[in-house]
């Protein structure tokens, strides 16, 4: 069915293959693209992908990128960069790591922060060890291809008890090639006992131009380790973008994860955690936004494997014009998981009649004494609410969007890191009619 | 000010004013009272532009202007304030932001510039006392999670910043302690004033104790049938409404 691509892929593969073939990671590599042509791309026969139809972009066939990330001048995105936040940025251009634009600041003994290529050089080990997080039967044909193509990413690894004050911005910018291309960034999160970390992975479109992201990132807690997680997905309207975050978390380990999924013409968000010990939990934020013909898609499961773990989720979508959003939480209560702790909700506004959302929560519990609740909604804005805003003279247009930041904003406002939160608010307002006349309201 | 002739509006399909006549001058308080579901409220959303309510048949000139085709953020702008029997709560969005985009869309609609912060701060202390609200509501989402009599002040802590033309209070007094009658009586008696109207639709005589109206109106089954002073409220909170409806009929 989509040989075509597959074939596409291979022949990229051996290509790439000539430059990398004295690595560590070759093996992995290797079974990585057999697999995908075992199993090809997923299909909307699939339970998983079942409103998702992924054939725009398995039917294009994408290009390496061609562009040096160290040729294209910094003023091009510096008001990409989170100047307001004091971090550390690690900068990719179209999928590629630029040493020359990154900031890496002092970090404590024993951290380590890089990109995956020089981390292969120095840290192969640990890398081999840490990357076989997907088991074959998890795997799509998306991850697959990533696996197959892992070259350019992110390592980020804590030693027991480093607390890492300075959050980290994985900045992944792209656009400025002259074909469609394919990034496969692949980011490792290791984080040992007691440590902790803020990681903000970024990916921004730098103009209208045409480009697949699939990314990985796979976190490993061990045990009371501590995360807050952000992604922020603004690629460029025209961009396809599959993303999945996959994370095992030992005992007592606490995770925070926000995403953010405002750009893309079809996005896929994954997120699946793995509550392997007693006490861990995971905190999950969620907002999309969509217009136009945007398709976004986010898709978030928990296994709870053992007693007293919890999950806490919350995810709200705007759908405006003709978008559609899908949202499908899943949540498995394993048979030993007693006292588990499970909330979900899930709420959509649907500002025009052609804007649509299918949304699922799914709750599998195979304990007796667990604590689950979940909720979904979908609805259009309040007319109550309206015609209140627009008797004290507010006019329409303002008074919808005022409504529709207040909904978007009950996502946002968890956000504690204030200059990313700014930020955000910033520009989704910035999506809204009347932008400039409700920018006071957000600050 | 406001001249309503034989309005007739439905909603959903269903006549709800039949026939109603109402004339308020500049400078007058008229007091409507009526038993549940005569169509009080009905009146009083007509007259905010509120959205599936269809005028069918009459007028209301408004200023001198056409109301029926104005939309309600413009009747807002020409002075009309909507006091609501039951005010919704809007999570999210702030009490005080709202009360400054509403001012300066009205500032903007008389060609004003908009006050700056200072002025705006100023103002709202003044009226904040004048009404009695807790200032900690001030910073709340509007209405959510007030008490009923909180609500209400609210309502009239907004009138009294924006100083309409044409205020209408729609069961303001339901719900209140006698000290906040009071207050909201105080906020509605600072804002009389030779071209202002003001309309109170209330179940109780009590409030009129302290807003002496100039008229009292009869508003039962969508239309007005009596009309009278101070002590038409009086009578009716002894006898009820029966025999001005009987007396109606025989006319
Ligand atoms: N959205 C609606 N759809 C259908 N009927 C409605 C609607 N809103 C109001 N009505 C009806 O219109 C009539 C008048 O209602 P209205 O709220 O104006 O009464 P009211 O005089 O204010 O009563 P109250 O004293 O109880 O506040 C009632 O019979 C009510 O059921
Ligand atoms: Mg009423």
């Amino acid at each position: 069915m989509n040989s075509t691509v597959i074939k596409h892929y291979v022949d990229q593969f051996q290509h790439l293959q000539k430059e990398l073939i004295s690595d560590q990671l070759q093996a992995h590599r290797q079974s990585a693209i057999e697999l995908l042509q075992e199993t090809g791309f997923p299909t909307m026969r699939q339970e998983n992908w079942k409103y998702t139809d992924v054939r725009p972009i398995t039917g294009k066939l994408f290009n390496t990128t061609t562009v040096d990330p160290e040729k294209i001048s910094t003023e091009t995105f510096d008001n990409l960069r989170l100047h307001e936040l004091d971090c550390h940025e690690l900068v990719f251009i179209n999928g590629r790591y630029s040493a020359g634009h990154s900031i890496l600041k002092a970090l404590p003994e024993g951290v380590v922060i890089k990109d995956l290529a020089s981390a292969l050089k120095d840290h192969p080990q640990l890398i081999a060890e840490h990357l076989s997080g997907f088991s074959a039967a998890e795997h799509n044909g998306f991850s697959a291809l990533n696996t197959a193509f892992i070259r350019d990413g992110a390592l980020i690894c804590l030693p027991p008890n480093a607390v890492i004050e300075k959050p980290i911005n994985l900045l992944y910018l792209s656009g400025l090639n002259d074909q469609p291309f394919a990034s496969h960034p692949r980011n490792l999160i290791i984080l040992s006992e007691n440590s902790q970390v803020t990681v903000i992975e970024s990916y921004i479109g730098l103009n209208d131009s045409d480009y697949f992201t699939n990314t990985v990132t796979e976190v490993c807690m061990k045990q009371n380790a501590h995360l807050q997680h952000y992604k922020i997905q603004q690629e460029s309207m025209q961009a396809y973008h599959i993303g999945s975050l996959k994370i095992t978390q030992a005992k007592d380990s606490q995770v925070e994860s926000h995403s953010i999924s405002l750009g893309g013409a079809l996005v896929r968000n994954d997120i699946h955690s793995l509550l392997e010990a007693e006490g861990a939990g995971i905190r999950m934020n969620g907002l999309y936004m969509a217009t136009g013909k945007q398709h976004v898609d986010n898709h978030t499961r928990v296994d709870h494997m053992r007693p007293h773990t919890s999950s806490h989720e919350i995810y709200r979508g705007v759908l405006n014009d003709h978008a559609r959003g899908v949202f499908n939480g899943k949540v498995v209560v394993h048979k030993d998981a007693q006292k588990t702790d499970a909330v979900q909700s899930n709420a959509n506004l649907l500002l025009s009649d052609n804007a649509e959302v299918d949304t699922k929560p799914e709750l599998e519990i195979y304990a007796d004494d667990v604590k689950c609740a979940h909720g979904a909604t979908v609805g259009q804005l309040d007319q109550d609410m309206l015609f209140y805003l627009r008797s004290r003279s507010i006019d329409e247009n303002t008074a919808k969007s005022l409504l529709t930041f207040a909904f978007a904003d009950e996502v946002i406002r968890r956000i504690n890191l204030d200059p990313i939160r700014k930020r955000l608010e910033y520009q989704v307002i910035g999506r809204l009619p009347e932008a400039d006349l409700i920018r006071e309201f957000a600050a | 000010m406001l001249e309503i002739k034989n309005l007739h509006v439905t909603i959903d399909g269903k006549m709800i004013l039949k026939g109603l006549d109402l004339k308020v001058n500049a400078g007058e308080v008229h007091a409507i009272m009526g038993p549940n579901g005569s169509g009080k409220s009905t009146l009083a959303n007509v007259l905010a532009g509120r959205d599936g309510y269809v005028v069918t048949d009459g007028t209301i000139t408004y200023q001198g202007k056409n109301l029926v085709e104005m939309a309600p953020e413009v009747r807002a702008c020409e002075g009309i304030f909507l006091a609501f029997q039951y005010p919704v709560e809007i999570p999210g969005v702030n009490n005080i932001y709202m009360l400054k985009a509403a001012m300066n869309a009205i500032r903007a609609y008389r060609g004003e510039p908009p006050l700056d912060a200072v002025e705006f701060l100023n103002l709202i202390k003044e009226k904040v006392k004048l009404v009695n609200l807790k200032e900690e509501l001030l910073n709340r989402s509007v209405n959510e999670g007030f008490s009923g009599g909180e609500k209400k002040r609210n309502e009239i802590f907004q009138m009294a910043v924006l100083e309409p033309k044409l205020a209408i209070l729609d069961e303001t007094d339901s719900g209140l302690d006698i000290d906040a009658l009071k207050t909201v009586a105080e906020g509605v008696n600072s804002l009389r004033h030779h071209d202002r109207a003001i309309i109170i639709v209330t179940h109780y005589q009590r409030l009129l104790n302290y807003i002496v109206p100039d008229q009292v109106h009869v508003l039962s089954d969508g239309k007005i049938i009596k009309s009278g002073h101070r002590e038409l409220a009086l009578q009716l909170e002894e006898k009820g409404y029966e025999w001005v409806k009987q007396e109606a009929a025989a006319a």
